[in-house]
């Protein structure tokens, strides 16, 4: 049950990260190329996405043997988890520039807008802009849903994780009409990093042929130990650091 | 675009995605895996290196950052 919990919870956070720096793009497209094409492509974007998680969930659990699913998704969750962990760590200590999603807005209507735009019916830059955007944020979600769902055999739920954190981020957004800057980003980040790579280590682990102490309870000691490993280098990194300022650049 | 260009474009898609300006992280995970496998057939007790592997290698690529 804790576990579960921990896993929706990892995804919802994950998405939503993901899906604040796509509303950004996507925003910043249907205010300077027309809502129409904008919102076609972004779902466009989804319907691939959900595709994939479709075509490649049920296939994999049906036909791969689970102990290798851990062993290889685990690795990748590890992977993917130590990525995010790391980037969240050397901003949280002012060593990276943290993401500044009004930043990235401005440049993206700035440079839309010079474009030139058809004199009528659909915008393909709009629309190209619109699926690139949400596509390529959403790649590391579809990752981390499947390896999360496929390893611990809830992959349901992963994905209805995924799928709330993307209503609740288009909801807000559409409701506030803006890009989400307050939402606190690297925060989360954190979070998401300290979660995977937990979890990574777990079903790496498992995979491999590891008997956890505590079984499924051996996530919550791996998610105290790693945050106290990036509370100590926070604190080790922020000696001596020069601070860098608010980055326009992708996560 | 040409067969060949698209599975450039797509080949440098998943390395940039995977392993990108950190294949310390991507090289380090697949030597902590192997380290995982050989605790798996030592004594239960050695489950608790597994976890302090994965603490080096982030330690490891954050003093990298750091530097970079």
């Amino acid at each position: 049950m804790t576990s579960t919990l921990l896993l929706v919870l990892a995804v919802f956070a994950a998405c939503t990260v993901e899906a604040v720096e796509a509303l950004t793009i996507v925003l910043a497209a249907g205010v300077t190329r027309g809502w129409r094409s904008t919102i076609e492509g972004a779902a466009a974007a989804l319907l691939v996405l959900a595709a994939l998680v479709a075509a490649f969930g049920p296939a994999l659990i049906r036909y791969v043997p689970i102990s290798v699913l851990r062993l290889v998704v685990g690795g990748l969750l590890l992977s993917l988890g130590l990525q995010w962990l790391r980037k969240a760590l050397l901003r949280a200590s002012g060593l990276k520039a943290k993401h500044d999603e009004d930043a990235i807005y401005r440049r993206e209507v700035a440079r839309l807008s010079g474009l030139p735009r058809p004199a009528g019916g659909r915008d393909a830059t709009g629309f190209v802009i619109s699926f690139k955007g949400v596509f390529l944020e959403g790649m590391e979600v579809v990752l981390i849903v499947l390896s999360l769902g496929l390893s611990s055999g809830r992959l349901g739920y992963a994905v209805a994780a995924a799928a709330a954190a993307v209503v609740v981020v288009t909801a807000v957004g559409l409701l506030v009409a803006r890009q989400l800057a307050e939402v606190p980003e690297n925060a989360m980040k954190l979070g998401v990093g300290l979660m995977l790579v937990s979890f990574g280590t777990f079903w790496s682990g498992e995979g491999a042929g590891i008997r956890w102490p505590l079984a499924d309870g051996a996530i919550l000691g791996l998610i105290a130990t790693y945050a106290v490993v990036a509370f100590v280098a926070v604190r080790f990194l922020q000696r001596g650091r020069v601070v860098a300022p608010p980055s326009p650049e992708p996560a | 675009m040409t067969v060949a260009a698209a599975l450039r474009a797509f080949g440098r898609f998943w390395w940039d995605f995977l392993i990108g300006d950190t294949p310390e992280l991507a090289g380090g995970t697949l030597v902590v895996i192997v380290i995982a496998w050989a605790i798996a057939h030592g004594p239960g007790a050695l489950v608790v290196c597994f976890p302090a592997a994965v603490v080096v290698l982030l330690a490891a690529s954050l003093w990298r950052g750091r530097r970079g």
